[in-house]
């Protein structure tokens, strides 16, 4: 009889207590995991030794403004790619899909004649068609998902040239405000923009009564309590953050203000991240994506969920197609080259495992802005594109490499527990649900 | 009759020589004081239940475990041997063919014959040299197949006698089959024992594994049996006197512990049957898994369900949890006296089944977890207002089952990955638990569990009975099946080939059923 003696205690062993946690002053404010603020702490020394080394020209209004307006629909594929690579597959088509919705789009909008929002309703429904389309081959008929993709970056390239004929289309105003406008002047004039101001103080808001209903259910669950002024601490330090952040927004030149693709952003990164998190469906991801078998003997429905994941990819590349469009205001037979890329290095440095079941949409969002920084800063300085890919493609590896030697250590994921899911550490989560 | 141990001076009678063989593994001896002595040019055959050593022997001998990390000694051919791998063994003419068999399916014959040990000429492979070759051996092994043909085109009857092809192109000495007939049906298991019969014939000595008693009672020279990790005896079939009830005896000889809490059944009505149940094979579309087979379970009882491994308990029992193994083909399956048709996972746990998987970390858990993700998985509509999980129902049920079950770990947040393998499994069973299922099917509850947690588990599932829950156990072991079950099933190769009370099972009883046909017998089948 081959019987493994495991630790199991005998019956009679005092049942272990939840602990209340101690120790060092460093230790209090971060936690067991330090190493789950690894990327965003990185994220935070890119950005300081950049504002060195360009002499303060990184975190200016106007920066922040070019950063945000000209990576936020990467961030969006992000996003989807996260579901994607979670539920353990990849998808290479993005940027195609994305050129084929644009140029639809424009196509329409501007030599059809229909309204601009029909223009993006239509948008939509194409990228929610290809999505269906590409998620068919991958969930029902279980061809893999960097074959199907793989074909489909073909075909939608080819598409956008068919439909386009291999020419740009403009785009009206109304797209470009969508694309690169910022929120409007209302109200008195106060020296600040009042919708960036009130955006603001509704996330410290958000921030505050996030953490504070997290304590409260933690205390109840009777599981991890911080001491009180750790709560405190952090609450202002978020708060700090992001006033500071709404200062920069709020008083650039005339005319700019929080840009429309952030505040898009912002809402997407909201519901998908409520979305992976909180809900069954979220969950279902995961399960699918960490033991598909095991999944499917609970009762998980793998096939849907394949399906739904790739469809959304590319119902969020349409998104990103359209704020693209309306930035660059037209519409080409070039554009969305090298954006899966982006995408996927994005949610890899964000900690997402290769072999899926791991990763968050927060973690992804740190990981592009990682990338989209590091982009800025080096631009700044006027390094050439040559020692700008060389520099990414390093610290793509760099960020993995190191995630995979910490789980040979045997210890935790750096990267994985960044943002662990359904960690009530996280503000993100926090603020979705406040 | 052969006693082991026994000092005979004359080692050249023997081939192999394994003496006072112990391997340890942490915290349990797999191998205890184990002996085995085969001679030249003899079958010698391996008797033991599932977990009793035989294949830790075989890997001590062949040098998976390499020497140093057992403890006893080797004598093979005369000489003292230390095999520090398998290339090793190999090299002395020592070839295992185990139960799943190593070869390549998109490979040729030829090439997986050869596959390692390439003949070559001038560096390059020698094509012309090596079909020759495995013209010869097939010739030898007596399969008349091109040797161009594709493995996954021949059947298993005849990739069994390609491995054997392959064995022979190693100028194999001592050959060791590792359950070699379990797949196979009933002219080609006659015609791999035949080819069994010619090697020895040639010189060639051979140890047999095999759970089929019958066909080692007429094959076998000699046969030894171990039991939990001893030798128990080695029996000399020439010497007669030795039939399959001499053989079952020797392997069932261990008195039952009292492993098992104090348990008064309260048994209901039936109120699950399955009916002339027929599965096929997901890939092999004309091998039935199960064949035409009814069972029926009461509230508040436990069933057992007996059978080798292969025997087709896990595929009946996933069949029928909603098809979630194989491709239905017919049968009813009546719950509260209503037909069900359940044809997802989903329909069945909604119909109140549930289903723990006997392999714990590839199918019924996601290690990436943690314990209350885990433990309401398969429940996440009861704690779901419509589709957003409510984290804090989630902790509170977790908690609520870790302390049921006792479940040791320092909080529900911690990942499934770091347990030991008896809490993994109490978390999984509070998994299912949760759904609250009416019968819930337990497929090797206890593998891999340590004997505290094991006692833990039955209690358990004796409080589900108690519940009124129909439970249905899967086990390997008898003496689990005995001490837990109110009735127990046989299966022999994909039939309930009988079903015994509580007072009609001993272990005797059992084997036989499980290994036997079920023309061939009629012992005990008294439905009540």
């Amino acid at each position: 009889m081959a019987t493994t003696v495991d630790t199991a205690p005998a019956p009679t062993d005092p049942l272990p207590e939840p602990e209340t946690r101690g120790g060092s002053l460093f230790h209090q404010l971060f936690g067991d995991n330090v190493r789950q603020f690894g990327m965003l702490g990185a994220l935070v020394v890119i950005v300081l030794f950049f504002q060195w080394w360009t002499g303060g020209t990184m975190l200016t209004s106007d920066n922040m403004m070019n950063l945000l307006n000209g990576n936020s629909y990467i961030l969006v594929l992000a996003i989807g790619m996260v579901m994607v690579i979670i539920a353990g597959h990849i998808d290479l088509s993005v940027g195609s899909v994305a050129a084929f919705v644009g140029i639809v789009v424009a196509k329409s909008i501007t030599n059809g004649g229909i309204p601009w929002w029909a223009g993006i309703l239509l948008g939509l429904a194409v990228g929610l068609l290809v999505g269906m389309w590409q998620g068919f081959w991958v969930a029902y008929v279980g061809i893999p998902a960097f074959i199907v993709t793989l074909a489909g970056m073909l075909i939608f390239r080819g598409a956008n040239q068919f439909v386009g004929n291999s020419n740009s289309i403009p785009v009206p105003e109304e797209l470009q405000t969508i694309g690169g406008g910022y929120l409007p002047e209302v109200g008195p004039d106060t020296g600040y923009n009042n919708l960036t101001v009130l955006l603001g103080l509704l996330a410290c808001a958000a921030v505050v009564l996030g953490l504070w209903r997290s304590r409260r259910t933690a205390v109840r669950m009777e599981s991890e309590v911080d001491p009180l002024w750790v709560t405190v601490v952090k609450m202002v330090a978020l708060c700090a953050v992001i006033l500071y952040i709404t200062y920069m927004f709020a008083t650039g030149r005339e005319g700019t203000s929080f840009p429309i693709p952030g505040l898009i952003l912002v809402v997407l990164v909201l519901v998908y991240g409520f979305i992976t998190s909180r809900t069954v469906l979220g969950r279902h991801v995961y399960a699918v994506g960490g033991n598909r078998q095991a999944a499917e003997l609970s009762g998980v429905k793998s096939r849907k969920i394949n399906f739904l994941v790739i469809m959304n990819m590319s119902l969020l590349a349409a998104v990103a197609a359209i704020m693209f469009i309306g930035r660059s205001t037209a519409s080409g037979p070039f554009d969305g080259t090298n954006w899966e890329l982006d995408a996927i290095a994005a949610v890899f440095i964000g900690g997402a495992a290769v072999s899926g079941g791991v990763g968050t949409v927060a973690g992804s969002m740190v990981g592009g802005l990682v990338m989209a920084v590091l982009n800025s800063g080096l631009q700044l300085k006027g390094i050439g594109a040559d020692a700008t890919y060389m520099t990414k493609g390093l610290v793509l590896l760099a960020a993995v490499a190191l995630d995979v030697w910490n789980k040979k250590q045997g210890r935790f994921s750096i990267i994985g527990a960044l943002i662990n899911r359904g960690s009530s550490r996280e503000p993100s989560t926090a603020t979705s649900n406040g | 009759m052969q006693q082991p141990g026994a000092t005979s001076k004359d080692d050249a009678a023997y081939l192999l020589r394994m003496h006072a063989i112990t391997k340890r593994f942490p915290g349990v001896r797999a191998l205890d004081n184990v002996n085995l002595d085969v001679r030249e040019g003899e079958i010698h055959a391996i008797c033991g239940e599932n977990g009793a050593g035989k294949s830790t022997l075989m890997k001590v001998l062949s040098g998976v475990y390499p020497h140093g990390t057992y403890d006893g000694d080797i004598v093979y051919r005369g000489q003292p041997a230390a095999f520090k791998n398998i290339r090793e063994s190999e090299a002395e003419g020592i070839v295992i063919i185990h139960q799943e068999l190593a070869l390549i399916p998109e490979l040729s014959i030829t090439e997986n014959i050869f596959l390692g040990n390439e003949p070559t000429r001038r560096g390059a492979i020698d094509w012309r040299r090596a079909k020759a070759q495995a013209k010869e051996l097939l010739l030898r092994v007596g399969l008349r197949e091109d040797p161009d043909t594709a493995i996954k085109n021949i059947g298993v009857g005849k990739q069994q006698l390609v491995e054997i092809a392959k064995a022979l192109s190693k100028d194999v000495q001592l050959l060791i089959l590792d359950e070699p007939t379990a797949a196979l049906n009933e002219s080609d298991s006659e015609h791999l024992l035949g080819l069994i019969a010619d090697l020895r014939a040639k010189g060639i000595t051979s140890i047999l594994i095999s759970h089929k008693l019958n066909e080692i009672e007429s094959i076998a020279d000699s046969i030894t049996i171990l039991r939990d990790g001893h030798t128990i005896e080695t029996l000399d079939v020439g010497a007669g006197g030795v039939d399959e009830d001499r053989i079952i005896k020797g392997m069932v000889g261990r008195t039952l512990e009292s492993r098992f809490p104090d348990h008064t059944p309260n048994i209901g009505e039936v109120f699950f049957e399955v009916q002339d149940w027929t599965v096929r094979h997901p890939q092999i579309a004309e091998r039935l898994v199960c064949k035409s087979e009814s069972f029926s379970v009461r509230r508040g009882e436990i069933v057992g369900f007996a059978g080798l491994m292969g025997a087709g308990r896990t595929e009946l029992a996933r069949s029928v949890f909603g098809r979630s193994y194989g491709t239905y083909v017919s049968g009813r399956i009546i719950k509260d006296g209503k037909e069900i048709r359940l044809h997802n996972v989903s329909q069945a746990i909604d119909a109140g089944l549930g289903y723990l998987t006997e392999d714990r970390k590839s199918l019924g858990l996601n290690l990436l977890d943690d314990i209350k993700a885990t433990t309401v998985a398969a429940g996440l509509k009861k704690i779901a207002n419509r589709t957003v999980v409510d984290r804090r129902e989630e902790h509170s049920v977790a908690e609520r089952y870790r302390r049921l079950l006792r479940t040791k770990a320092p909080s529900v947040d911690e990942g499934v990955a770091k347990l030991s393998g008896g809490n993994q499994q109490k978390v999984v069973l509070s998994k299912w638990m949760f759904t609250d299922p009416d019968l819930l099917i337990l497929d090797e509850p206890t593998r891999g569990i340590d004997v505290g947690a094991k006692y833990e588990i039955y209690g358990i599932i004796q409080a589900l009975a108690d519940q009124g829950k129909g439970v249905i156990v899967i086990s390997s072991e008898l003496p689990e099946l005995l001490g837990l079950s109110d009735r127990i099933y046989t299966i022999f190769e994909g039939r309930v080939t009988g079903e015994l009370t509580r007072e009609e099972a001993d272990q005797e009883r059992l084997i036989r059923l499980m290994t036997t046909a079920p023309a061939t017998q009629r012992a005990g089948s008294t439905p009540a």
